[in-house]
């Protein structure tokens, strides 16, 4: 204590520290039955470090190439101490963060704390979820392995389908009009350089919104007077729960990692048919299924256009719910908004059962 | 006096737009150059126009193959009745490979299970078009495949 003190001091005569001390003595979270939810947000965050650790510990053996991407992979899980390891844990963390981020996002959704004078925090998880997804895309093909091969073959054509921006974005992102190692290069570079960048800044300001406007009251709260409102100070209570939390994934994480290592799976063969019970990763599956009951020409158009087209709409419209939540501005209670967030969760979860069989 | 206002304001408008029109112009310049850099240079590869796909002696009747047929995967098919045909085996829906299945006696495709039958027309599942059909022509014991 006294060391810590001293230590303060020490900072305190250079720079003036109270604002920080007062603010974390002022921060507190509401605390009510609900509150359960908060917590994903701090796991997702906690996966994300997960990812940037394991990340860099992988980029210090993979290759990208023809002859390598799938060989270093191989080299790491077979020859490196503890290689399949932090494979595994890498592969199983992503997937993890993206099942975190989802429940955080619909937490968020039916809590209704997206509203004034949170729309900009909204927003920027938006951002953050879509940038998730792509460096789950990306990340899926560096194995090159046959299914990662397939499955991007089949996403980027998608990104084909889009009208007009459609095929030269496509063949920017393959680094061609195929599949191929030029775009594990391209996919590489994403993967580690770009979407870790945009993703740290984009994070820093939805960290940054939280932090001026604090977390969000529940819808019930209106009504009832200030004294009623049960809070815990931010600290040390609120992290640290948090951090038993963060303790707690690790532990599924290691024991995911563990019992259950990632597979490596065959080395792709663009030369090969696509083998059957090929599917994309699962949080991709609800769409690609969707793809399968779609007609091949529908009001004439061919069956994947409607398909972007419709799921192109439905995501802008989850992006703008700030926007045409009516009741946005009064914050009184909106059923619209639960029914239609039920029906999007039911949707995603019969679709991806049924693309799981 | 108005009029010197009015001057003031138009000067003034005139510079935020020379500001903008500038700043735009800049980030063109920037901008630029790295679309072009990521788009892909054109690669002039000629495509060969035929190739052979196979020996007659390793094909059974109701079996199929996938070949390389230049950059792309192409599939050359002994039929039930022992004809020998030969088709782009990329899916017309998003660019899966295809395959034969001799329990089917049809081709399909393991993306999103769109068939085609021997004559490569598309019969079921999302694929929109046929596949591509190649001719194919004996010569001693190679089959050769040929863009028709
Ligand atoms: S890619 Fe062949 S059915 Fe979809």
């Amino acid at each position: 204590m006294n060391n810590e003190s001293k230590l303060m001091r020490w900072f305190n005569k250079r720079y003036d520290l109270s604002p920080f001390e007062h603010f974390a003595k002022e921060k507190k979270v509401p605390d009510f039955k609900g509150s359960f939810w908060y917590y994903f947000g701090g796991v997702s965050l906690f996966l994300f470090i997960v990812q940037v650790v394991t990340g860099i510990l992988l980029l210090m053996y993979y290759q990208p190439g023809a002859q390598t991407a799938y060989e270093s992979v191989r080299f790491i899980v077979t020859k490196v101490e503890f290689g399949w390891l932090i494979r595994s844990i890498h592969s199983w963390s992503a997937n993890l963060m993206i099942l975190s981020v989802f429940i955080h996002m619909f937490s968020v959704y039916f809590t209704k704390a997206f509203r004034t004078p949170r729309e900009l925090t909204w927003y920027s998880g938006f951002l953050l979820m879509s940038l998730t997804l792509v460096f789950g895309f990306s990340g899926y093909l560096l194995p090159w392995n046959t299914l990662s091969y397939f499955a991007t073959k089949v996403g980027t054509e998608i990104v084909g389908v889009v009208p007009v921006v459609g095929i030269p974005l496509m063949e920017i992102l393959r680094n061609g009009s195929d599949v191929t190692t030029a775009t594990l290069t391209r996919f590489f570079g994403l993967h580690v350089a770009v979407l870790p960048a945009v993703f740290t800044v984009v994070l820093g300001i939805h960290l940054l919104f939280i932090q001026v406007q604090g977390i969000s009251e529940p819808e019930s709260w209106k009504d009832i007077p200030e004294s009623k409102k049960n809070h815990i100070p931010f600290f040390p209570n609120f992290v640290l729960r948090d951090v038993l939390l963060w303790l707690i994934v690790l532990n599924v994480l290691a024991i995911l990692a563990v019992y259950f290592p990632w597979e490596l799976g065959h080395k792709a063969d663009p030369f090969a048919s696509a083998p059957a019970g090929i599917k994309p990763e699962w949080y991709f599956l609800f769409m690609f299924e969707s793809l399968k009951f779609l007609p091949s020409k529908f009001l004439g158009l061919d069956g994947e256009v409607v398909g972007v087209m419709f799921f192109g709409l439905a995501g802008l419209l989850w992006f703008l719910i700030p926007l045409w939540d009516s009741r946005t501005p009064k914050g009184s209670r909106n059923k619209i908004i639960n029914y239609v967030g039920i029906a999007v969760v039911l949707y995603i979860i019969i679709l991806t059962t049924i693309g799981a069989r | 006096m108005n009029v010197s206002g009015n001057e003031k304001m138009s000067r003034r408008t005139f510079l935020d737009y020379l500001m903008g029109f500038g700043l735009l112009a800049w980030l063109g310049a920037v901008l630029y150059p790295i679309v072009e850099y990521l788009k892909v240079p054109k690669q002039t590869e000629a495509a060969p126009s035929s190739v052979v796909a196979g020996l007659t002696k390793d094909f059974k009747p109701n079996e199929g193959k996938v070949f390389r047929f230049g950059n792309e995967p192409a599939i050359l098919i002994d039929t039930p009745d022992g004809k020998l045909k030969a088709f782009s085996a990329v899916c017309t829906h998003l660019q899966c490979t295809v395959q034969y299945r001799p329990d089917m006696e049809k081709i399909w495709c393991a993306c999103h299970g769109g068939v085609y039958d021997l004559n490569g027309r598309n019969i079921a599942g999302p694929p929109p078009r046929p596949l591509q059909e190649y001719k194919v022509v004996v010569k001693g014991d190679d089959i050769i495949v040929s863009k028709s």
